[in-house]
């Protein structure tokens, strides 16, 4: 039997570039970093495409984000994706994880699927949730952090290893399933020049807040259930001493250590 | 008093370090209450009481833990019903942050992750974008839930009442629907935590290979440190994934951090720039770790570090 699977992407600053905040409305300043797909999400993406080798099926591409996440969903569907639905209304800026959630669930409802993947955490919020309200909200098994994914189609079943701190515990569902990933689970293939032309043409449909019935108000900066009051630069850190090591570089460590008191 | 329920971590009762913090935490704020799921509650009561737990509500059905998350949210939403607590505070851990959020959409609560303190109001504190910004943020809509990172607060003993209460509840079908078959158990025993160590030792690619750790844990065992690595250690298959300290890895804040062969990218900080002091070991004197860095020094880690080690070791006689 095919996997029909839909994959969450989230567009993020390049994790490489420092971060600020608007002052004015303390989101996320997302024109100071050049956008690009979460790298996390990448290994969502390569997972999809592995399982629907084996076992065939679609893989569509969720994207909730502004015009411009246009971008990082033709990076997603040149890496081998069919087709995409784009969430897409002013309203949603400033949405916090829970209106994410909600509004990523309402487009899951629209379409069949045997699972969603998900990235773990998206680089520039770090929160690391969504995949699990997606699970709540969708009365579907978490299962989350998974370091390897092993889905019967046709027996209706699902095994991963959820990484732990010490280890990774075994665990099993039925299908459908919400599933996140972490890094270690696949090496994301790049985009072949083959793929990019061919992703001009795949469909891309796009869903406003109507489209989803969802009220604007409960979403975006008016409906956030938490808010932002302040924030502030950390100062930056004092410059250190730096030494170069004459062959007693450990020695003058432990002299370090003694005078901050740790020995 | 409003009480303010911790969600209590626990191997078989013994209590992490991380929920003492949370209870010195929530009776700052208001009277703290224990919740702890899952089998040898017992264990755990004469610890919550000696860090302030006026009350510790108790759910031991080994059931609660044989699935993913979902039970957990299950106990904490009915206490939330019964209650009406002022906030709950949940340790910022992977599976912890999992269980705020599904307790904030099955509550129709806002949800704040990763503070690192609490002010009045419950006003929660985070450090984000890699520690460079300072935010201040409060739930607006239902019971606040916040996680918190571990070693921002010292724990305090003060002694609470301690009263025990049985929680039964009735889980809901999608409680138990991802089943947890197996633990495997990959760690290296004996060391720290390393969400939770005092001092860490971290490792990167300059290290060379699996072999070369042996120095990093060396280096580690003499502090009572935990041993980290960086990604392109982990990548390397040098140390497991799980040791890994940086944006997608594991957020540290020990009193000490102590980085060798690592180059300092932007992704390795976020992860460890709130350490209080920083010690680096690198070859090249342009590696940005050198930028955080209260003591570096500029030489091969395969001569600094033994040397290092070996002077711990005979000033500590
Ligand atoms: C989205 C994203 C997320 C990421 N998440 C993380 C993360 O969570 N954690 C993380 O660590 N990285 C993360 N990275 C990767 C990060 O960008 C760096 O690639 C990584 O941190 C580099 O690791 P390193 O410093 O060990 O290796 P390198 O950058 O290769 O540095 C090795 C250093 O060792 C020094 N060295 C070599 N030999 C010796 C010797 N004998 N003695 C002394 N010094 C020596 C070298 O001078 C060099 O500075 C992420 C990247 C991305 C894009
Ligand atoms: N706006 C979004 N659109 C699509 N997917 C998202 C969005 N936000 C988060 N996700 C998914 O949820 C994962 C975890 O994100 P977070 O909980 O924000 O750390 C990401 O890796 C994405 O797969």
């Amino acid at each position: 039997m095919p996997l029909n699977i839909v994959v969450c992407v989230k567009q993020v600053p390049d994790s490489w570039a420092e971060k600020k905040l608007n002052p004015d409305d303390r989101t996320l300043d997302r024109a100071s970093a050049d956008p690009v797909l979460n790298e996390l999400d990448e290994y969502g993406i390569e997972e999809a495409l592995r399982l629907q080798e084996a076992h065939g099926g679609t893989v569509t591409i969720l994207c909730m984000g502004p015009e411009k996440a246009g971008e990082t969903i033709r990076k997603a569907l040149s890496m081998g994706a069919d087709q995409a639905v784009h969430v897409v209304d002013d309203a949603l800026h400033g949405s916090d994880a829970v209106a994410t959630s909600a509004a990523l669930a309402a487009a899951l409802k629209r379409v069949e699927f045997d699972l969603v993947i998900l990235g773990s955490e998206s680089t520039d919020a770090r929160m690391s949730v969504v995949p699990a309200m997606l699970a709540e909200r969708l009365s579907l098994p978490q299962m989350t952090f998974a370091k390897k994914v092993d889905a019967d189609p046709d027996a209706r079943t699902l095994t991963i290893h959820r990484q732990t701190d010490d280890g990774y515990d075994v665990v099993t569902s039925s299908l459908p399933a919400v599933v996140s990933v972490v890094e270690k689970i696949n090496e994301p293939r790049y985009p072949s020049f083959k793929g990019i032309m061919a992703a001009k043409k795949k469909p891309v449909e796009t869903l406003s807040l109507a489209d989803l019935s969802l009220d604007p108000q409960t979403v975006g900066l008016a409906g956030a259930w938490s808010t932002v009051n302040a924030f502030e630069q950390r100062p930056p850190r004092q410059a250190g001493t730096v030494v170069t090591d004459d062959g007693d570089g450990g020695t003058k460590i432990a002299d370090f250590l003694v005078t901050q008191k740790f020995l | 008093m409003s009480q303010i329920l911790v969600l209590i971590e626990h191997a078989n009762g013994a209590v992490k370090k991380v929920s003492l913090e949370l209870l010195t935490l929530a009776a700052r704020h208001g009277s703290a209450s224990a919740v702890v799921i899952g089998p040898g509650a017992d264990n755990a009561v004469a610890d919550l009481t000696r860090f302030g737990a006026a009350t510790i509500y108790v759910a031991s059905d080994a059931a609660l833990i044989s699935s993913v998350v979902g039970p957990k949210v299950s106990v904490l939403n009915k206490l939330l019903g019964e209650h009406s607590p002022a906030a709950v505070l949940i340790a910022s851990t992977a599976e912890g942050k999992e269980i705020a959020g599904r307790l904030a959409v099955r509550s129709s609560s806002g949800v704040i992750t990763d503070a690192v303190d609490i002010e009045d109001g419950l006003v929660a504190v985070q450090s984000v974008f890699g520690g460079s910004t300072i935010v201040r943020s409060a739930v607006t809509t239902g019971t606040p839930i916040i996680t918190v990172r571990p070693n921002s607060t010292t724990p305090v003993e003060s002694s609470g009442a301690g009263e025990v209460v049985t929680v039964s509840v009735e889980l809901a079908a999608n409680d138990t629907s991802a089943v947890i078959a197996e633990h495997v158990v990959e760690a290296k025993g004996g060391r720290p935590d390393l969400a939770e160590a005092a001092t860490v030792v971290s490792g990167g690619r300059g290290v060379g290979s699996a072999e070369g750790f042996e120095l990093v844990e060396k280096l580690a065992d003499c502090l009572d440190a935990a041993v980290g690595a960086s990604r392109a250690a982990t990548d390397s298959g040098f140390y497991p994934h799980q040791y890994q300290v940086g944006q997608t890895g594991k957020t540290v804040s020990p009193q000490l951090y102590i980085a060798l062969g690592i180059s300092g990218a932007i992704q390795h900080r976020a992860g460890m720039q709130t350490s209080k002091t920083i010690v680096a070991v690198n070859k090249d004197a342009e590696a940005p770790i050198f930028e955080l860095a209260d003591f570096g020094v500029v030489g091969d880690l395969f001569n600094v570090a033994p040397q290092l080690t070996q002077e711990i070791t005979s000033r500590k006689g």
